[in-house]
C-alpha cells in the first residue's frame, strides 16, 4: 500500500536527503532551479516551491525526515516535474483529517497539506501507521 | 555553506528598527531573528519596524506564522511592524495557501511602509 512507483519513462533528476531543517531550504532551492529549468513561469516556480516546503517541513517535524526524489516526466501530455516525499515515520491515522483546512496536529497552523494541495496541479498521498507516509506532487506549466 | 553563522542584521534608525531579510530563512534562522527584533525593541525603545521581505522567493506557513507572531508580539511591547515588499508571486501563492496573517500590516514598499509607521506613531 506504501508503495507510489515511479514511471519508467521518468528521469530522475535529483534525490535529496531530508534529515536536518537545512535540508529543507536546501532541497526547496534544488526544487524552484528545476522549475526554473523546465521553463515555469515566476508564479508557478514559486508555488511549487511553497508547496514542497510543506511537505518537507512535515517530512522533518512528524515522520522524522526522509527522502525526496525529483523526477520529470509526461503526465497528460503536460511536461511535469513530479516531486516524491518519502518518510518512515508514525504514518497518518486519518488522511481526510489531515487533508482538512484547519486541521493541525502539532505546532502548524493546519494549511500544510491542503494548502499544498492547491498549489500543485496533482497531490497524491499514502501512508500506514507505524510505517511511513508518501507523498506526491505535479506541477507542470 | 553553515547556516548556523548568519545573522540577520537590524538597523536602528531614530524611532524605527530596520531589517531586510535577503536569505532563504531556515525556521531556526526565523525564529531567531523574531527573538531578535523583540529584544532590539526592548533595548533601544523602538516604535516602529520595518521588515523587508522584497528578495524573499517564498513564504511558507511557517514564515508567514513567524512573521505574524512577531507583529503581535511587538505590538504588545508597544511597536507596530510593517512588512515591505512582497513580491506578486509570494503574494498570490500566501493566498492559495490559505493563509492568513492577522494583524500584520504591509506596505509596497520601505518608502510607503515608512509613512504608515509615523501616521502611526503620530496618533499616539
Amino acid at each position: 500500500m506504501l508503495e507510489i512507483v515511479s514511471d519508467k519513462s521518468w528521469k530522475l533528476l535529483e534525490t535529496c536527503p531530508l534529515k536536518t531543517e537545512f535540508d529543507i531550504v536546501k532541497a526547496r532551492q534544488i526544487v524552484r532551479q528545476f522549475a526554473k529549468e523546465a521553463g515555469m513561469g515566476i508564479v508557478d516556480q514559486t508555488r511549487i516551491t511553497t508547496a514542497v516546503s510543506e511537505l518537507f517541513r512535515n517530512m522533518y517535524m512528524y515522520g522524522g525526515g526522509g527522502e525526496v526524489l525529483v523526477e520529470s516526466g509526461i503526465i497528460d501530455e503536460n511536461n511535469a516535474l513530479i516531486i516524491t516525499c518519502i518518510d518512515k515515520g508514525p504514518g497518518i491515522e486519518d488522511i481526510d483529517l489531515a487533508m482538512t483546512d484547519g486541521f493541525s496536529s502539532g505546532q502548524g497552523m493546519g494549511y500544510g497539506l491542503p494548502g499544498a494541495k492547491r498549489l500543485v496541479d496533482r497531490f497524491e498521498m499514502t501512508s500506514e501507521v507505524n510505517k511511513g507516509t508518501t507523498i506526491r506532487v505535479m506541477k507542470w506549466k | 555553506m553553515n547556516y548556523n553563522e548568519k545573522k540577520i542584521p537590524i538597523i536602528k534608525i531614530r524611532d524605527y528598527l530596520i531589517v531586510s531579510i535577503q536569505v532563504d530563512m531556515h525556521d531556526r534562522l526565523a525564529l531567531q531573528l523574531q527573538t531578535q527584533i523583540l529584544d532590539e525593541i526592548y533595548r533601544t525603545g523602538a516604535k516602529g519596524v520595518l521588515i523587508d521581505i522584497s528578495t524573499l522567493e517564498m513564504v511558507d506557513s511557517f514564515i508567514g506564522r513567524v512573521l505574524s507572531g512577531m507583529a503581535s508580539k511587538a505590538s504588545i511591547m508597544d511597536a507596530a511592524v510593517v512588512i515591505v515588499g512582497m513580491q506578486p508571486s509570494v503574494a498570490i501563492t500566501l493566498v492559495e495557501l490559505g493563509l492568513e496573517m492577522p494583524g500584520v500590516d504591509t506596505a509596497l514598499n520601505m518608502e510607503l511602509g515608512m509613512e504608515m509607521l509615523e501616521k502611526r506613531i503620530s496618533k499616539d
